[in-house]
């Protein structure tokens, strides 16, 4: 395999409890299956959930990056909660970042006690739009209702990076590392996982 | 995740750093391994725990790191191979044992490792646990990459075992929390006997047997620092005559390689970077300083290189090696966010240093598009601040504890300490706490709060703590506490795990690290026994949890209210279906509720989201566990449970 950017960075960003890191491992054990070299910086501070949760993940293959993506140097965002999607372009983003975003919002506490105004969705991804190349609205909780259980929405998010082929990761390999992870339970995993890979390919860009 | 006992060398695996520390333990054949949990070094035992049974090892969660570290310590004097893992405050903890075991020695290899926390991501200080190698003089390893975290733990033991002293290797968030890929290592096969009889004496003893240890252990590290001029894991990158030279270590390595490279400084820069660091290898820093006219220190949290490199080139000097400028903290080149010596540093902070000081230009992005950035996040952006999680008692009992300030209508002082429970100092715990420091301070500094009456400050102190706190520091002070008559009502939030750090299981768990039963301690009987009055009460029960408090502050002396109920992500594993929990919309009154949309604006749950087009709570399915309290809460009623079987 031969990556087209050497450093690739990967951005998965969302909230705890959406299963960030979870999904950060099973790219990158990908990569490394598919014989690239990973480092996988995670940013998640105290471990309540409900607060901001970040993977940075580089492939690379000629020389060894630390885990951290430096500001502006990220080549693909997932983002699994729209804001906090925004907050990591603003701070790695650059004109030909590519954005997967699904659009369900969870408002922080902050929002909810009427202290600070969450934006409209619409508001959020134009945003978005402004500060990347292109942007695919994927809406993986719905998808992930599809395959019978919200929680799967990390694994559809997988699905959509590796049917958008913005990496050389194999559909194959992906399958292989849920396989191995999920064992006995993987049906429904790899069913997310489906499920994600084509609704990405029939996502028309904003 | 990773299966870290495979057997396979020259296998590559996918390993978080503290796994790779853990498999470099097990290809160094430890035996026994103690600790106490603590972000970011949690995992490390963690993930020995879990294949103690296949490697024939000892593995325990000790009560707290200075036990840990003792009881490790007498591991390696029976001949064992003993690894101890802790976090930074930890060090402190274990610091007694520490400045005497150093001067006793080792028999079998002896390891402990620190993690730091630069930028206090789950700490309460930014401790720089390497000043603790050069206190106690003990060989100090920093691994810069996941594969070195692992080779370097191998090493870690051989040199502490051929030396007879213990070892230290010091992690940060930044590399436990990474992940890398690993090429594996063989596992020894062959199994060591304790031994230790009559005949052995294991002492730093007192007076001149003291001195002679302590001469013995100089002899020791003088040994350590010719092995470390030689090192493998001190490097160099760039041209041999490098002018200005970069001295890094841990995670500065590959910040600082990244950093030359997006500045195209490849050719004109030398990096060394040191993974020995304490001795430093005084004879290799001398080969490349004598070319160098300016020297930049990378390094996470203190200017450990930077001290002590710059005395290695004072006294280099006579050999006619300098002047050299050095930049770095002292000069507040390298700073992060908050200032030089504090916070993380990234690749940023070293091409930023590297900007200043060459006077180069250097843009990560387009002008115009920082400059939308600026506009964008700013307005679209809401913070997200840290929360309990929904469905956490500790929600409950700082709602009881608030409650019942209120009804006894006067001031009350709240102490805190750590675990999930210090965002008690924040709104999710409704600000109820007023102090937080370190493990067992929060029922510490009770003890003088409540003992300020004579100075005219006579309030009712509350001091809380955890289930997996009262254990590891709580008892003493509860002790002093009764001995000396302070009035102090001390509420445990027992969740029965210790939650912060990854549900690690505690004398009250009734299992031990590897999951088998033992002994349950229990928290009630052991108030008793020092004559103290104990409550017991489930937070949930949110009338009685708050009358208790209530009662409780009326009376003088220490009294203890354990508030008891499991942590929700443990029950939530254990349970096969959670009740749903709705908003009868009908009845939700909206922005008209007479307590300003309770459940959002005060109760503060994330699994109470609002729904902006009808302008009424709803109960976010994704996030809510079902534990039923905004249903007992909210002042409409409009709040229900719906029972699953």
């Amino acid at each position: 395999m031969s990556l087209r950017e050497d450093p690739l960075n990967i951005i998965v960003t969302g909230v705890g409890g959406q299963g960030n890191i979870l999904a950060s491992l099973i790219i990158a054990s990908t990569a490394v299956q598919d014989g690239v070299s990973v480092s996988v910086g995670e940013t998640y501070g105290a471990s309540q959930r409900g607060g901001a949760v970040m993977s940075h993940i580089r492939l690379f293959e000629k020389r060894q990056y630390g885990p951290l993506i430096p500001e502006g140097k990220a080549h693909i965002i997932l983002g699994f909660e729209p804001v906090e999607c925004l907050r990591t372009i603003g701070g790695f983003g650059n004109q030909g970042t590519k954005v997967i975003v699904n659009p369900r919002p969870i408002y922080s506490v902050d929002v909810l006690s009427g202290e600070a105004k969450y934006p409209s969705i619409d508001e959020v991804l134009n945003a978005i739009k402004e500060l990347a190349d292109n942007v695919y609205v994927v809406q993986a909780v719905k998808l992930a209702l599809e395959a019978e259980d919200a929680i799967l929405q990390n694994i559809v998010m997988i699905g959509c990076l590796i049917g958008s082929e913005f990496t050389p990761l194999k559909n194959e390999t992906a399958r292989g590392v849920i396989k191995e992870i999920f064992l006995s339970k993987s049906e429904r995993y790899l069913a997310a996982f489906e499920l994600g890979a084509k609704e990405i390919k029939k996502t028309k860009p904003l | 995740m990773s299966n870290i006992s495979i057997d396979e060398p020259r296998k590559k695996l996918l390993l978080m750093g503290n796994e790779a520390i853990a498999r470099g333990a097990l290809e160094a054949g430890v035996n026994f391994c103690t600790g106490y949990p603590g972000n970011p070094a949690s995992e490390i035992l963690g993930t020995l725990a879990k294949v103690a049974e296949k490697f024939e090892m000892y593995v325990e969660w000790s009560v707290n790191e200075i036990v840990a570290l003792e009881a490790a310590g007498a591991a390696t004097a029976a001949g064992l191979r003993a690894l101890t893992a802790m976090k930074n405050l930890g060090a402190n903890v274990c610091a007694d044992f520490l400045m005497t075991v150093n001067l006793s020695g080792t028999k079998g290899g002896f390891v402990l490792v620190t993690g730091d926390d630069p930028l206090a991501h789950s700490t309460t200080t930014e401790l720089d646990t390497r000043n603790y190698a050069r206190l106690a003089d003990i060989p100090l390893l920093e691994p810069a990459t996941i594969q070195e975290a692992k080779d370097m733990t191998r090493y870690a033991f051989e040199l502490s075992e051929e030396l007879g002293l213990l070892c230290m290797l010091r992690t940060v968030t930044r590399l436990s929390h990474s992940r890398g890929v690993v090429t594996l290592g063989p596992i020894p096969s062959k199994k060591r006997l304790a031994e230790f009889s009559s005949q052995d004496l294991w002492t730093s003893g007192s007076s001149s047997i003291t001195c002679m240890l302590h001469s013995v252990l100089h002899e020791k590290m003088k040994n350590v620092q010719t092995k470390f001029e030689e090192s493998e894991f001190n490097q160099y990158v760039g041209k041999q005559d490098a002018e200005f030279l970069i001295v890094t270590s841990g995670t500065g390595w590959l910040y600082s390689l990244e950093a030359i490279n997006l500045l195209r400084l490849q050719d004109d820069v030398g990096i060394l970077k040191l993974g020995t660091t304490w001795p430093l290898p005084e004879k290799l820093l001398a080969s490349y300083l004598k070319y160098t006219r300016e020297v930049l220190f990378v390094e996470e949290i203190d200017p450990f290189l930077e001290q002590n490199v710059k005395m290695t080139a004072a006294e280099l000097q006579a050999e006619g090696i300098g002047p050299i400028k050095f930049y770095g903290q002292k000069s507040n080149h390298v700073r992060g966010e908050f200032g030089a010596g504090t916070g993380e540093i990234n690749v940023n902070t070293v091409v930023k240093a590297l900007m200043e000081i060459r006077k180069i230009e250097y843009l990560p992005r387009r002008s115009e598009y920082s400059e939308k950035v600026q506009k964008i996040i700013s307005s679209y952006t809401p913070p997200r601040s840290m929360s309990f999680c929904a469905g956490c008692p500790h929600r409950a009992s700082f709602w009881g504890i608030k409650k019942a300030i209120k009804w006894y209508g006067q001031d009350v002082i709240v102490t805190g300490d750590i675990g999930c429970y210090s965002l008690g100092l924040l709104p999710t715990g409704f600000s109820v706490e007023k102090t937080l420091h370190c493990m067992g301070a929060g029922l510490g500094t009770a003890n003088g709060f409540g003992n300020l009456k004579k100075f005219g400050l006579d309030k009712p102190v509350i001091a809380v703590s955890g289930d997996s706190t009262f254990y590891h520091a709580c008892i003493p002070a509860l002790i002093n506490a009764k001995w000396n008559q302070a009035n102090i009502l001390y509420v445990v939030l027992d969740n029965n795990t210790t939650a912060m750090t990854g549900h690690q299981p505690h004398p009250g768990s009734g299992v031990n690290a590897l999951g088998s039963p033992s002994p349950r301690i229990s928290i009630e009987d052991i108030c008793k026994s020092i004559g103290l009055e104990v409550r017991v009460q489930d937070p949930f029960d949110l009338e009685y949890a708050v009358q208790n408090i209530y009662q409780m502050l009326q009376t003088e002396g220490i009294k203890v209210l354990i508030f008891r109920h499991d942590c929700p992500l443990t029950e939530a594993q254990r349970r096969e279906k959670k009740p749903v929990i709705y908003v009868d919309q009908d009845k939700c009154i909206g922005e008209k509720c007479g307590c300003v949309r309770f459940c959002n604006r005060v109760f503060k749950c994330p699994g109470i989201t609002w729904d902006y087009t009808k302008g009424k709570a709803k109960i976010d399915e994704l996030i809510c566990t079902g534990c039923r309290l905004c249903a007992d809460l909210c002042p409409e009623g409009a709040i229900k449970v719906e029972e699953t079987v």
